[in-house]
């Protein structure tokens, strides 16, 4: 791994304590981020919990608050010169010129980079379209794309040039699930490549399959990050019953001190499983206080389940 | 977890580290602002609209009698004598509202015109640095200000020599020159116009860094521009005149004099460069500090 050099040791992004406020709104609070190298990182979090925020202070389009960045083993926003030739990125959505061709967009953010070759130029903007599946309308105006191929076009946009790290901001708003498969596989085959992919999203189901780390935004703080093991084993199992007695059952439960846990199945109560609460002691404690069981279950929390304890559930923008 | 292992194979594999292929190209950016700038419709509309100028102006005089000498603008007088002079009469009538309208549409659109599509944020990733965006944008704006004189000059210098006689001039200072000499001075208003639209360029340009809406910047340009030459109307406002953008504006007469009095020319270049001077500063004060939100 000769190009990584002396920084192969760092992590791709590190921040510390990196904040930034919007008048009183802490709109990214204090968070210390750590995307290993060669890792595929989701960046989770509802509408509104300062993805996007963070990953402009990550590329020096917005200064930060407080804290500190390093990307690629420089500091950041100091060294935007040496750090974002290598790093491809799609910000809040793709945006281009509605007059020019796909094609030509591309040429002209290709030729924006003082450091990309001219001579390679025509070649590369043709091969990153192919990569998308946008070569048959690479010379119609951007104008007439409809949102998945702006989005496509915006991927093609990161992928100009071999980069060490793709930042994709929500890559699969406005695809097609097929769309959305593609976007899935391409962030596979990239980082097969060795490249560090960072991908937010605000649905977890949509990167959870590619995904070997992840991170959790909830109301601009980071609320958990690691592997995806390291997070589902986080989340605490819990004991589900299956009765025709709920509320007999769950006050059995709640005599046992487990926490009671919204149940949308019929006929079932659930709760959180204390540490020092083994199964065999709630079942013994529901057939002493003569509640029916026809089954009893511990389940694992997925991490959907974690995700939403994280972050809270609903539609609601989180402010 | 194998992947962790393989950051950076990407770009070793193809052995390119950023420069490594070849010099840097400090001008591609400056050659796709062109092409961005000239490849769109509402620049050729533009341009358009200011040739239609010069035809105006002549086929009003050629349809009608040429009117009272000193009636009407500078020089319109002389265009039926003379086909020389509609490029001359033309720019008269533009320098005042066509010209300075349609500069500060490109104007106020650089970098307000970028953040409102959301392209700024990728040219600023690419990575361009904010000061490269700026003098690149800016220098998009003084194509404008050379390609809309010359719309006017050369629309004018074409439909004058259809539709007029092409003969010597007499200058203002009584002296003749023969029409290789009058397409040289010619020439050299072309210069002087453009020139003297660089001072409200760069005060469109830090208007246009002020803002994610284009159409304001355009429009408080317009304002300054209008506002700029009511000022410099008002008698009451002498001691603020030698400094205003649109001073010199209508000094081109000038070039008409023989030998050339070269005074207005070099007050105006030292006033505009003034005002590039101040107003660039401005704007590269705001825009490296801005955060880029859109
Ligand atoms: N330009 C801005 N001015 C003020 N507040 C903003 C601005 N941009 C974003 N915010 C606020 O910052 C918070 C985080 O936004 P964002 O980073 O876009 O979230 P996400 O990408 O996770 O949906 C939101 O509450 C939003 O209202
Ligand atoms: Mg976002």
């Amino acid at each position: 791994m000769s190009a990584v050099g002396t920084t192969g040791g760092e992590p791709a992004i590190r921040t510390d304590g990196l904040s930034k406020a919007f008048g009183s709104q802490r709109a990214v609070d204090g968070i210390d981020l750590v995307v290993p190298r060669g890792a595929v990182f989701g960046f989770l979090g509802p509408n509104g919990s300062g993805k996007t925020t963070t990953i402009r202070m990550l590329l020096g389009l917005v200064s930060a608050t407080a804290g500190t960045i390093r990307v690629l083993g420089e500091p950041m926003p100091s060294r935007t010169r040496t750090v974002l030739p290598r790093v491809g990125a799609l910000v809040e959505g793709p945006a281009f010129y509605p007059f020019l061709s796909g094609r030509a967009n591309l040429t002209r953010l290709d030729a924006a980079d003082r450091c990309s070759s001219g001579r390679t130029r025509a070649a590369r903007v043709d091969a990153a379209l192919e990569r998308v599946g946008l070569t048959a309308a690479a010379g119609k105006r951007v104008h007439a794309y409809s949102l998945g191929m702006k989005q496509r076009l915006g991927i093609a946009n990161a992928l100009l040039r071999p980069r060490e790290l793709l930042v994709l901001d929500e890559p699969t708003n406005g695809l097609d699930p097929q769309g959305t498969r593609e976007v899935r596989a391409l962030v596979r085959s990239l980082a097969d490549e060795g490249a560090t992919v960072f991908v937010s999203s605000h649905l977890l189901s949509e990167i959870e399959q590619v995904c070997s780390h992840a991170g959790v935004m909830s109301a601009g703080r980071l609320v958990a990050q690691g592997t995806l093991k390291e997070l589902r084993r986080a989340g605490r199992p819990r004991v589900v019953v299956r009765t025709p007695d709920v509320a007999a059952a769950r006050t059995v439960l709640a005599a046992l001190g487990l926490e009671l846990l919204e149940e949308t199945r019929e006929q079932a109560a659930s709760a959180l499983l204390a540490d020092g609460t083994a199964p065999e002691d709630v079942t013994s404690a529901l057939v002493a206080a003569g509640a029916r069981v026809r089954g009893l279950a511990v389940e694992g929390s997925t991490l959907e389940e974690r995700f939403v304890e994280l972050t809270g559930e609903g539609f609601d923008v989180a402010r | 977890m194998s992947r962790a292992e393989g950051g950076g194979a990407v770009s070793a594999r193809r052995g390119l580290a950023p420069g490594d292929e070849e010099r840097p190209r400090a001008f591609a950016l400056l050659g796709s602002q062109l092409a961005v700038l000239f490849r769109r419709r509402r620049t050729w509309a533009m341009l358009g609209a200011l040739a239609l100028v010069p035809v105006l102006i002549a086929v009003a005089v050629r349809v009608t009698d040429a009117g009272t000498p000193g009636d009407g603008p500078a020089f319109l007088s002389s265009i039926a004598d003379n086909g020389l002079f509609v490029a001359f009469t033309a720019l008269s009538v533009s320098v005042p509202l066509f010209l300075p309208l349609t500069l500060s549409v490109v104007a106020g659109d650089t970098i307000a015109g970028e953040a409102s599509l959301g392209t700024l944020r990728y040219l600023l990733i690419a990575p361009a640095s904010r000061v490269r965006v700026l003098a690149v944008t800016y220098a998009g704006v003084v194509a404008f200000a050379l390609a809309a004189t010359l719309a006017v000059v050369l629309a004018g210098v074409g439909i004058g020599a259809v539709l007029f006689p092409i003969r010597d001039v007499t200058l203002l200072s009584g002296d003749t020159v023969d029409a290789g000499g009058f397409v040289l001075r010619t020439l050299l208003l072309v210069g002087y116009t453009s020139l003297s639209l660089l001072g409200l360029g760069a005060i469109g340009l830090f208007a246009s860094t002020l803002t994610t809406v284009p159409v304001g910047a355009m429009a408080a340009t317009v304002v300054l521009a209008a506002a700029g030459q009511i000022a410099d109307a008002l008698p009451q406002l002498a001691w603020l005149h030698p400094w205003l953008f649109s001073h010199y504006w209508l000094g081109f007469g000038d070039l008409l004099r023989e030998p050339i009095a070269w005074g207005s020319y070099a007050s105006d270049a030292l006033l505009q460069l003034a005002y590039v001077a101040v107003f660039g500063a401005l704007a590269y004060g705001r825009f490296t500090t801005k955060d880029v939100l859109s």
